[in-house]
């Protein structure tokens, strides 16, 4: 069972995002950056594919730029075989990180092709669906559980209230979200075994996208917060204002 | 001509409460544009019924594929509709629901057509002739505004945040020709769909639990208050309590888990780790209950209430009972 992953490095979900002065970027200062969480899940997938299958290659791939090996790093400590840093400066816009990709992995052989089901930097929740049809392959979003039996995939996808059921046969494209599985943590004989482990570079020229960023800013405002009172008996008062001040019950 | 394709979701023979606000924002964006709505909706047989009530809402055309083979979602078949669609009337934008499928389909139909796409938009408009959208980054820590350069310009609209308005005219249900063939991706099952409650994303009042419940039983009363407050409600939970097991992570509000808009969220025991007021920020009111007075939920609340939330919460329940009994 061989796989492709794709991943990306993001801010942690716990950073504090401040717009930089440009309007155009955020301020890095003070931001950690970590593996994008639902591609931890991606990984833990292929690495328990190619387990279940006693053989196969996991390799994974981002679009990024230096420090971004230090994610790949983090994933061929957590087990993957070999990495490849397609180097640029990553957009706001899905569809030319989509095209790199696609154009990287058209090539290689492989059964399945993993992502996490969304960044969470952009959420744009987009590059998986775009890639399967670049790459004319079923693809399934968004998946919370997953069998594979003689390359025939029937996987469960999160919507609204329940799941579909989605099935199709390989190679496929599939999105994890978390649930999937309990993503492993890096051994450290997996963190040494990584070093030694082959990380392609090559830089790629991005296609113009559809989008231009026009420009960054904060979240709006909230308004002035208001403490009603202690306890249970200060329900009535909130309920009052609920009803009368902003009309909301 | 600039029409407008809206995606019209449907489930069960049923329009979806988003398909109104898609078509609703489509008709806005096409009155900028000078074009026309086009609807386009696929489902099982006997679901054209459903969609005609699409026109009250500002679609000037609306094309129905009905099909045993379209009952659940079929991407393969939806995207060549759209497709379709898109290339017969010069399509100057497609716009979709941000939900589970709207989010799935609108970013095949991107690859399909290799256009980019913008998702879970907030404001939509139009400047010097170009679509313009503004939509949450970093789970709503920031905000992009941002410019199509190319069409059809592909966007899909975060649930509960666009207006719908009923308009005077509209057109009819057009029978849109689609002979599903053999799909690459196949849905052979929907589960769970005979839900008791809505989806956090779609629920107009969010009733959202944390650490400070202490253990996972104590959602009884959590349910009690959802109850009290009406179909419209619905339970939402913090990424500890998630994490913890207490509760589905399908319920888990934050940057790792679903970003609401409701009109009211309750957050009952959350401390507001940012990750979480990253999820819920934009709630047109918020309510926090905590024991902690220095807890960063307080922050972004509207109201507060310091104190113990197995006292606060019945207390609730029984003042919005009341409430409604009296019809209030």
């Amino acid at each position: 069972m061989n796989s492709i992953v794709c991943i990306k490095r993001v801010p942690d979900s716990e950073a504090r995002i401040r717009v930089a002065a440009d309007g155009e970027s955020i301020d890095p200062s003070g931001v950690k950056f970590d593996m994008n969480e639902y591609d931890k899940y991606a990984i833990e997938e292929a690495l328990q594919q190619r387990e279940a299958a006693g053989e196969g290659q996991v390799t994974v791939v981002t679009v990024g730029r230096d420090d971004a090996r230090e994610t790949l790093r983090q994933a061929l400590a957590m087990g993957a075989d070999e990495a490849v840093l397609l180097r640029a400066d990553v957009s706001l816009d899905g569809l030319p990180i989509a095209r790199a990709l696609a154009d990287e992995i058209r090539d290689r052989p492989f059964d399945l092709l993993l992502f996490g089901k969304q960044a969470i930097d952009d959420d744009g929740m987009q590059v998986p669906a775009m890639v399967s049809e670049l790459l004319g392959l079923p693809c399934a979003t968004v998946v919370v559980s997953l069998e594979i039996d003689e390359g025939h995939v029937t996987a469960r996808r999160e919507i609204e209230g329940g799941h579909e059921v989605v099935e199709f046969d390989l190679p496929g494209v599939l999105a994890a979200q978390k649930g999937l599985n309990e993503p492993r943590y890096p051994s450290l004989k997996g963190i040494m075994a990584a070093k030694k482990k082959p990380l392609e570079e090559k830089d790629v020229e991005l296609v113009d996208g559809g989008l231009e960023l026009v420009e960054l800013s904060g979240p709006p405002s909230r308004p002035e917060p208001e403490i009603v009172g202690e306890g249970a008996e200060a329900v009535p008062e909130l309920v009052r204002r609920l009803r009368q001040e902003v009309k909301v019950l | 001509m600039a029409d407008v394709i809206a995606y019209a979701e449907t489930r069960d023979g049923t329009l979806r409460p988003v398909a109104r606000e898609t078509v609703s924002a489509a008709r806005a964006l096409a009155d900028e544009l000078g074009g026309r709505v086009v609807a386009v909706a696929l489902d099982g047989p006997g679901s054209a019924d459903a969609v005609r009530e699409l026109a009250r809402f500002g679609a000037d055309r609306i094309l129905a594929a009905e099909h045993p083979a379209l009952t659940d979602y079929h991407p393969d078949a939806a995207v060549q509709a759209i497709e379709s669609t898109a290339e017969a009337s010069a399509a100057a934008a497609i716009v979709f629901p941000a939900s589970a499928r709207g989010k799935d389909l609108s970013a095949r139909v991107a690859g399909r057509l290799n256009r980019s796409l913008a998702t879970e938009v907030t404001e939509l408009g139009v400047e010097d002739g170009s679509v313009v959208v503004t939509r949450p980054v970093y789970a709503g820590k920031a905000y992009a505004k941002l410019r199509f350069r190319t069409t059809p310009a592909l966007i899909s609209i975060r649930p509960n945040v666009f207006p719908v308005a009923e308009r005077q005219g509209g057109g009819v249900v057009e029978t849109l020709d689609i002979q599903p063939g053999d799909a690459r991706t196949r849905v052979t099952g929907t589960e769970g769909g005979a839900r008791e409650r809505l989806d956090v994303r779609e629920a107009d009042i969010v009733v959202a639990g944390g650490r400070g419940l202490q253990a996972p039983e104590h959602w009884e009363m959590m349910d009690d208050l959802v109850d009290a407050l009406g179909p419209q409600a619905t339970l939402g939970a913090s990424r500890a309590v998630v994490d913890a097991g207490w509760r589905p992570h399908g319920e888990q509000v934050g940057q790792t888990g679903k970003v609401v808009s409701p009109s009211l969220y309750f957050a009952i025991g959350i401390s507001g780790a940012i990750q979480h007021l990253a999820g819920m920020r934009t709630a047109n009111v918020i309510v926090a209950v905590n024991k902690d007075p220095e807890a960063p939920i307080f922050g972004v609340a509207n109201y507060g209430i310091v104190g113990d939330a197995f006292e606060v919460v019945p207390r609730l329940t029984e003042e919005i009972r009341t409430l409604r009994d009296s019809g209030g």
